[in-house]
């Protein structure tokens, strides 16, 4: 046996140019992947945070039907219990009230329709990255009541700045007319343009008073320690729930995927279409290196048919050849994970940015600078594709070389 | 003679000739589709924004864009319609719209549209509405009091045809303006999220109920060829007062788009270039073999007096046919599998929701581009000439006497 791997790993390098040569393609193949998927689960991680953490956290209590209908009647009526069964679940970093009523949002010059959105102010700031969204003026404080955080675009459409008023004009829970007036404290963007064009938040307190919510809200939000727990945290929670009195018997929870169904999709469009891509690669690859493993057979039939002569099973020949370049496949891969690990840990820790890509991704919500994120998969996954498909394409070689007959092989040059 | 050299040394090792031809063929076929697939869903994203109410073209009172509202309307459309009359080249289409943002609500719901007043027979020329009805019918001129909704919108408010929903805006006057429309149309659109934002209207019959008289807020153009807009939408901006007036192309309309559209151009180029390395390996390792196994043969013709230089231009010759076969073959595939897509097109209906999401369109018809073929190609035979220098100089570098010394 080990005589075997001997003379292979010797044979490896009796063209040391040319070996040398499959080994960097087979490498720049692996790095690439580590690269390109290290990538890709960076930006999922990056897009799913910034996703949870501006608005809808990783799990929400509602009404049975709210988030389809978004209708002001079906609301969480006793969310003090709600965050007694949060309090008591282990591994719920933080959670937040939230109420939501489309209204009528008059300055002195404009009307815009706009979702009205009542926020517990210190609770918010536990759970979305809303606090540090404030671009003017001051987000809300505790003892806030007629204040208003307006979103840059509607500000603008409006035509209001810090202090002005504006007039609230909606239907509260019970179908009698909630009117109000708040003053501008503050002025948010997002950069995402629906957001910050279509939405203003007010104290809780203040929307339970002026929309006659009668202390009710319509999402708990609740954000998890880490992604991971999340389907848990989940069964946790609807478990609290069931414990209930009947009236919260019609309540929820949604994870994030159900709140953002788009989200999950789209990653799972880019993972597929990624893959597509990187078989492509890796069969350009697996045709550039099989003609290195023929070669390396051909130049050699003389040699081979000495072998056979002198007794060597063919099983074993093959069994030298494979290992001849699975030993090539082996130190490429390997040095492929190297240089792709250095090389995307440099991007993990300074962050690339995507040049004329900004405007893209603000939209998702993105910061302009992106990091790779290793993983033991992503380190893995390519590489170990590149690997079973360059041994697939060495099996013919190898296998070839069974037919060669000793006396023709010694009679060829 | 270096050709017809080079022509009979690639065909000394069929075998390896036709591996590193599959290589090269592979890698540019899928560079040509792959660019032709991006390009496909570019093209159906500007083709889709387009189509939503954006034309080719708009015409603006100055300062809609960024404030859009009822005092940013264009009060004489007479003046627009003369410019446009003299401006457009012929087979260009045109319609007028009234676009406001407004309230719809019924008993149980309320919720922000887009209030849009259009002139239903031009409107049906310039964008998707016309051909979107999927339930009742469309709007006719004299529906005084019909509108056309968004099939989302009318699951949202869980109404549906034949019923009631009232519309709220400001007027010209400043004051608050309501009107009941009967639902006479439910329209479908690639996107949700269309469907729940326009509500649609006969343009008299809005500007009834926002007392704008004759006024308009936009004209949607659409250009029958498709490169021409900046020169159409400049010659317009000359003939139109620049302080009433302003005049945008759709790539100005739609950032989003054209930001994508942009990105997709700089991943293309990366792809070709990381499939070009990754048969580069092969061009050279196969280059490399083919010229050490030769290495008497070159030792022989230099001893005959060839010049260094004549072997270089006969190993790159080689290389040159190699590159043009797999260049051939692979863009006859690329072209023909291209072919083969575009006639139904690629269906991801079953991924709706993360192409919404995305932006993308539900069916995706590849489309190649001259440019992208260029590119491509040019890629592969220019960097694979260069790769090839090595084994070419390699090959040149060989003395006569140890070259015959070698077995």
């Amino acid at each position: 046996m080990s005589l075997d791997v001997k003379m292979a790993w010797r044979n490896v390098w009796r063209n040391p140019r040319r070996s040398v040569l499959t080994m960097l393609a087979i490498a720049f193949a692996s790095l690439l992947l580590v690269f390109m998927l290290s990538w890709q689960f960076g930006s999922y991680d990056t897009m799913i945070n910034s996703a949870v953490t501006i608005h809808t956290g990783h799990l929400q209590v509602q009404a049975k039907g709210y988030n389809d209908t978004g209708d002001i009647r079906l609301v969480v009526p006793n969310p003090a219990a709600i965050a007694g069964i949060l309090e008591k679940t282990r591994g719920i970093a933080a959670y937040t009230f939230r109420a939501d009523a489309f209204s009528l949002v008059t300055s002195k010059e404009r009307t815009y329709g706009a979702m009205v959105i009542g926020i517990d102010p210190a609770r918010e700031a536990g759970v979305s990255t809303f606090k540090e969204l404030i671009r003017q003026g001051s987000y809300l404080s505790a003892g806030d009541i007629d204040q208003a955080l307006v979103g840059e675009l509607l500000a603008k459409n409006l035509q209001v700045g810090l202090g002005d008023e504006l007039v609230v004009l909606g239907q509260g829970r019970d179908g009698s007319i909630a009117a109000t007036v708040a003053k501008v404290k503050g002025i948010f963007s997002s950069g995402q343009e629906d957001f910050d064009r279509s939405t203003i938040h007010i104290p809780l307190t203040y929307f339970q008073d002026v929309y006659t919510m009668h202390g009710a809200v319509h999402e708990v939000v609740a954000l998890c320690e880490s992604l991971g727990d999340v389907p848990e945290m989940k069964r946790a929670v609807a478990a609290g729930i069931r414990n209930l009195s009947k009236d919260d018997h019609q309540l929820v929870v949604l994870d994030w995927m159900e709140l953002i169904p788009g989200l999950i999709e789209g990653i799972k469009m880019d993972l597929v279409s990624g893959f597509i891509f990187y078989i492509i690669l890796i069969v350009v690859v697996a045709f550039s290196i099989l003609n290195t493993f023929l070669m390396a057979i051909f130049e050699r039939t003389r040699e081979y048919g000495v072998l056979l002569a002198v007794g060597i099973t063919p099983w074993r020949l093959t069994k030298l050849i494979l290992i001849e370049s699975s030993s090539i496949t082996v130190v490429g891969v390997v040095m492929g994970i190297i240089a792709g690990s250095l090389i995307t840990w440099y991007f993990q820790v300074h962050g690339i940015i995507i040049s004329g890509a900004a405007e893209v991704l603000r939209q998702y919500g993105l910061p302009e600078r992106m990091f790779p994120q290793l993983s033991v998969l992503s380190v893995t996954i390519g590489p170990a594709l590149v690997l079973v498909i360059t041994l697939l394409t060495a099996l013919y070689p190898a296998l070839k070389v069974r037919r060669l007959r000793p006396v023709e092989a010694l009679a060829s040059v | 003679m270096y050709f017809q050299l080079a022509w009979r040394n690639i065909w000394r090792n069929p075998r390896r000739t036709t591996v590193i031809t599959t290589a090269v063929i592979i890698g540019v076929w899928s560079m040509i589709l792959l660019g032709a697939l991006m390009q496909g869903i570019a093209g159906e994203m500007v083709r889709n924004g387009i189509a939503t109410l954006t034309g080719d073209i708009q015409v603006h009172h100055k300062g809609y864009r960024s404030d859009p509202v009822i005092e940013n309307s264009i009060t004489d459309s007479q003046v627009v319609e003369t410019a446009l009359g003299t401006i457009l080249p012929p087979g260009a289409l045109w319609a007028p719209r009234v676009r406001v943002n407004a309230i719809a609500s019924n008993a149980r719901h309320s919720s922000g549209v887009t209030l849009v007043g259009i002139d239903p027979g031009r409107e049906a020329t310039v964008s998707f509405i016309g051909k979107a009805i999927a339930q009742g019918r469309y709007l006719t001129l004299d529906d005084t009091y019909g509108a056309v909704v968004g099939k989302a919108l009318t699951d949202k408010f869980e109404t549906r045809l034949g019923h009631k929903l009232v519309l709220m805006s400001e007027d010209a006057g400043g004051e608050i303006a309501s009107r009941a429309f009967r639902i006479v149309g439910v329209f479908r659109a690639e996107m949700k999220a269309t469907e729940k934002q326009f509500l649609f209207v006969t343009m008299p019959a809005a500007q009834q109920m926002l007392k704008l008289k004759k006024a308009i807020s936009e004209v949607s153009i659409i250009l029958p060829g498709e490169q021409q807009a900046d020169e159409v939408a400049a010659a317009l901006q000359n003939a139109l007062p620049s302080t009433e007036y302003e005049v945008q192309t759709w790539q100005e309309l739609l950032p989003f788009v054209t930001a994508v559209l942009k990105m997709y151009d700089g991943f293309i180029f990366l792809w070709f270039l990381v499939t070009f390395i990754a048969m580069g390996f092969g061009i050279v390792n196969t280059l490399l073999m083919a010229v050490f196994e030769r290495i008497r043969e070159f030792g022989l013709l230099k001893a005959l007096g060839m010049k260094p230089w004549w072997i270089v231009k006969e190993v790159l010759a080689e290389s040159f046919f190699l590159l043009i076969l797999g260049m051939a073959i692979g863009n006859s595939l690329g072209f023909l599998s291209v072919f083969a897509l575009s006639v139904n097109g690629i269906d991801l209906s079953s991924l709706s929701a993360g192409l919404e999401f995305a932006g993308m369109p539900r069916v995706i018809y590849p489309i190649l581009q001259g440019k992208d073929v260029i590119m491509a190609n040019l890629v592969v035979f220019i960097l694979g000439l260069l790769v090839s220098a090595y084994p070419a100089v390699k090959a040149a570098r060989f003395t006569p006497v140890e070259a015959m010394a070698h077995t």
